[in-house]
């Protein structure tokens, strides 16, 4: 029951637009301030419906709904006032595996279905789960509105880099050159880089994590969840039938240690088997690069700096093809009034300045006249 | 000072024309309210283009603003002006061929140069060629005469001109014995804060009205005596207003939050307006980033217990389709308001038709019913969208409301109801568990799909509801339990009982037929905006001695259940639509009746005189 949110903790923080909030400080779950909560013990199994799971042996679907179902209990929540929304594609069909709230909706549409839920019922927590081609293709432009605007939500998008549910096209993070069934000899497009395009579209929480390590999905999780405001947690995810090993470099022992970049909030950005390589920025150009880890000006992370620079610098160093120099953990983490909440004061300041609606008042209108 | 001649008229079409810049439509709005509380029955027909300030003095920037009213109920805003106030030389060209002989014409001369008339396609000046020697013509220096009249305010050319459509509303007002009072509090609220401004408008407006008083040119006043209305408090009301207000009656019966999720488009965002402005009933509104979000926002608010509204026209119906078929297949509330303009594409945006029926009820995949209601006038706006509720919460169901460009801005009285006479709408959440397996020691469990016997409906379990948790998609469901089913003898079975629960919605009452003779054997059948001129046309055929039944359907899907009895009960069935036969084809479809169709697709209402001559040559034939 570590992270319940309590009454107490669920009092408004006091934090204003624009201050940045320290990411180390425990200021209880603002994303979660309005939900209630529950003393009745709960595990995994209580997260689990009866529902039968089919996705294909060996995704890394299962990975992720495993660490969700492990996690949610730790939060305290009531489940009844916890809902998963999903567009289309496999990864969408992991409402159906959570015994909560659900809905299993189209493709791409997610995010503004969970607008409308999540402005109009502060007191629930609401998740999207999306993938590559739901969020970033057909539905790119409900998901940048829904991180400008700052809804009060948590999307996890699962990203493996290909169409899976429909036997193996490209998606818009598959890299330049991909060879699939609709580009026989190499598909023409840039990839996407969803933290850097999360990053463009004004979100306050952007993070990246790894569906094999259990422990730091686990963590991003929690702080995605505690977020108020649209936090978008981007999952990379194996699909082991039509785009397996696209993350090997990322996993495999021998390789990963000096291709992967573990963001910590406070500390210099640093990496490699020995921790040899760290990053730091050009002073001519302002541009970020990689350089020995004993430099004296390397960057210090901090995710909560109101200013996006430095978080897109970082988001940058991945190679886009091969996704070498990738980093993960929280880009970002600021503070911005939730859309929710703004929609809420404005129906009470109405209603303060002028009172409740009279409908009888309203129908009548200042113009009038009476017949016989 | 002259004495003035009063002559008494029961009925009168006045239009004001003029640039898109010139307030016409303020104009138009001015009088109406005046006329309004004066009590006579009236109705409107604002007619401005899509683009915003086309070129000044152009025929295609001409914005103008019908208004017919009478000393007793009528049913168009009229067919003919019997007034055109026309503001300058294009004004005058785009307007002159509607107007019979004998009508009146003031207007404005500050603007007939040659360049001007060149540039509104005159190659003579109509004041001078004997073109308009058919009319009664005043020629009036509107823009000059209110310069003069506002020297003192020391306002530009420019900004003293702009007040020419107060001077000439003070004029009209004065020619039919309307108060400006109304118009004085009105420019005092609008101009608070720009005394100046305020001052000179209100000044414009009275030295209108003392130009019809004192100058000879004007010799007669007309006298148009309050209509017998049924007895009852009224307002002027458009239906976009209307609709506003029964979305927010609506509400507040049913006990329901309203979401509004919206996307600005022509002519439905006066509804986005409107419905923004009532926070204090606890109203939400989200302009999207597209249709589809605007109306995915609004199905995520009904899933967590919302009164979820989206408003577009059919451009936007388009493209919330598939959202449409989620909700049919979710079996949640949910109202898409249509209000239509001319099409296709872009088509005409600010011009009326009713060419979507076919899409809102067919245009989409798979089989995917859908109820449709049409409102009749813009007051009616308000009944039907109340109506549109209560089918979507009692059956779990997105409805289409139907409203079009000529009900959205067009304006009559409305009979303001009692709001405790409105019906009472019950969501009935669920809060229990609803199914337990025989002989099983397990708890009772929640089946989201579990039918009412009665209404087909599902159970509606908000989140927040403990015990009820469970999952809703697009993907097929299982008959009851609302899993996940590819079994093929399921999905027969829940495609036929999506359809049933929609066929055999009730509370529609039986379509209701006027034959006061109860001889007629043509009858006139229509739906939607029609209502109003199909009704005065056929009282101009019944005065011409002829027997006619007239019926107008409100609901389009289902239908009333006599609707094919009615049919198959006259001779000849005529139906007049702005379409090219969308209902003709339902209705051949459905009954196996040959109905006569009768189209114009012209962006503009049917004229009461023109259906008239259609009706009597029907009946003539039979």
């Amino acid at each position: 029951m570590s992270g319940a949110a309590t009454s107490e903790e669920r009092a408004r923080t006091g934090a204003r637009a624009g201050q940045p909030v320290s990411a180390s400080t425990d200021i209880g779950m603002p994303g979660l301030r309005d939900v209630p909560a529950t003393d009745a013990p709960q595990n995994k199994k209580d997260f689990t419906s009866d529902q039968e799971v089919r996705w294909c042996p060996g995704c890394g679907d299962y990975a992720v709904l495993a660490s969700v179902q492990g996690f949610l209990p730790d939060l305290g929540l009531a489940r009844e006032n916890i809902v998963f929304v999903s567009g289309i594609g496999c990864s969408s069909r992991f409402p159906y595996y959570m015994n909560t709230y659900g809905m299993h909706s189209i493709h791409g549409r997610a995010p503004a279905i969970a607008t409308g839920l999540a402005a109009s019922r502060p007191d629930l927590s609401v998740w999207v789960v999306t993938g590559d081609g739901d969020a970033l293709s057909i539905g790119g432009n409900h998901l940048i509105h829904a991180l400008r605007r700052n809804v009060n939500m948590t999307i996890l998008l699962f990203n493996n880099r290909i169409y899976g549910l429909t036997k193996g096209q490209y998606s818009p993070t598959s890299e330049q050159g991909k060879v699939t069934k609709s580009t026989p000899m190499g598909s023409l497009e840039s990839p996407f880089n969803p933290v850097s395009l999360a990053l463009g579209a004004e979100a306050t929480f952007v993070a990246r994590t790894i569906d094999s390590d259990r422990a730091h999905l686990t963590s991003v999780l929690s702080a995605a969840a505690a977020h108020r405001g649209t936090s978008l947690v981007e999952i990379y995810q194996n699909c082991n039938i039509f785009n397996d090993g696209a993350f090997e470099i990322l996993k495999n022992e021998d390789s990963r240690d000096e291709v992967l970049i573990r963001l910590e909030q406070g500390e210099p950005v640093r990496f490699g088997a020995e921790g040899q390589y760290g990053v730091r920025r050009d002073p001519a150009s302002g541009g970020f690069e990689v350089g020995p880890s004993d430099d004296p000006n390397l960057v210090v992370h901090d995710a909560t700096d109101d200013d996006p620079t430095q978080a897109f610098g970082l988001s940058r160093l991945a190679d886009p093809g091969t996704l070498a120099r990738s980093p993960i953990g929280i880009f970002r983490q600021v503070d911005r009034p939730a859309y929710g909440d703004l929609m809420a004061e404005q129906l009470d300041e109405a209603v303060a300045a002028k009172g409740d609606g009279d409908l009888g008042a309203l129908l009548r209108g200042s113009d009038t006249w009476t017949v016989g | 000072m002259t004495v003035k001649q009063v002559r008494e008229i029961d009925r009168v079409v006045i239009r004001f024309a003029g640039d898109s810049g010139d307030g016409m439509q303020l104009t138009g709005d001015r009088f109406t309210a005046e006329t309004a509380s004066f009590g006579n029955d009236l109705s409107t027909l604002p007619n401005f283009p899509a683009e915003i300030r086309a070129p000044a003095g152009t025929m295609p920037g001409v914005s103008s603003f019908q208004l017919h009213f009478a000393n007793y109920d009528i049913l168009t805003p009229g067919d003919a002006p019997d007034v055109l106030v026309a503001m300058n030389p294009a004004a005058l060209r785009a307007n002159a061929g509607d107007l019979p002989k004998g009508a009146t014409i003031i207007v404005d001369t500050a603007d007939f140069t040659s360049r001007a008339l060149k540039k509104a396609g005159y190659e003579s000046n109509p004041l001078e060629d004997g073109s308009l020697s058919a009319y009664k013509v005043h020629t009036v220096d509107l823009s000059g005469i209110t310069m003069e009249a506002l020297t003192p305010f020391g306002l530009s050319r420019k900004e003293a001109s702009r007040s020419k459509n107060m001077f000439a509303l003070g004029l009209v007002s004065w020619m039919y014995g309307r108060s400006i009072d109304g118009t004085v509090n009105f420019l005092e609220e609008k101009f608070a804060g720009k005394e100046n401004i305020r001052d000179a408008n209100i000044a414009a407006l009275r030295a209108g009205w003392n130009y019809g008083e004192t100058t000879e040119d004007f010799a007669v006043r007309y006298e148009v005596k309050p209509a017998a209305l049924p007895s009852g408090t009224y307002r002027n009301i458009t239906g976009n207003l209307a609709l506003s207000y029964g979305m927010i009656a609506a509400a507040k019966q049913s006990g329901l939050p309203l979401f509004l999720g919206s996307y600005p488009i022509t002519p439905a965002s006066d509804i986005l307006h409107e419905l923004s402005k009532h926070k204090r009933f606890g109203v939400r509104t989200f302009q999207a980033e597209d249709e589809v979000a605007a109306i995915g926002a609004a199905l995520g608010a009904s899933f967590g217990g919302a009164l979820g509204v989206t408003t577009t026209s059919g451009p936007g119906v388009a493209l919330k389709g598939e959202t449409v078929g989620l909700a049919v297949s979710l079996e949640l509330p949910l109202v898409l308001v249509d209000v239509q303009r001319g099409g296709p594409s872009t088509g005409m945006p600010t011009k009326t038709e009713q060419a979507d029926l076919l899409q809102v009820l067919y245009g989409r995949n798979g089989e995917s019913p859908v109820p449709v209601v049409a409102a009749s006038s813009p007051s009616d706006c308000f009944d039907a969208a109340i109506e549109a509720v209560r089918i979507a919460v009692t059956y779990r169901t997105p409805v289409v409301l139907l409203s079009d460009g000529y009900l959205a801005n067009g304006s009559e009285p409305w009979h303001i109801p009692d709001v405790d006479t409105l019906p009472a709408i019950a969501p009935g959440f669920a809060t229990e568990p609803n199914h337990q397996a025989d002989g099983d020691e397990k708890p009772a469990e929640f089946w989201p799909y579990l039918r009412d016997p009665q209404t087909l409906a599902r159970p509606w379990a908000v989140p927040g509801t403990a015990g009820l948790e469970h999952r809703v998609g697009g993907i097929e469901k299982l008959d009851g339990a609302g899993s996940i089913s590819y079994d093929p003898a399921n999905h027969d079975r829940m495609v036929r009982l999506r359809q049933a629960k929609v066929d055999g919605i009730a509370g529609i009452p039986d379509l209701d037929v006027d034959d006061p003779n109860g001889d007629a054997q043509l009858l006139v059948l229509g739906w939607g905006s029609t209502y109003g001129p199909i009704g005065a046309a056929v009282r101009r055929a019944r005065r011409a001695g002829h027997s006619i039944a007239q019926a107008h359907l409100r609901h389009l899907n289902p239908m009333p259940a006599n609707t094919g009895e009615v049919l198959r009960s006259y001779d000849r069935v005529l139906v007049p639509e702005m379409n090219l036969g969308q209902l003709a084809l339902l209705l051949r479809g459905r009954y196996l009746v040959d109905v006569v169709s009768y189209n114009r697709v012209r962006g503009l209402p049917f004229k009461a005189e023109e259906l008239a001559d259609v009706i009597m040559e029907e009946v003539g034939s039979l």
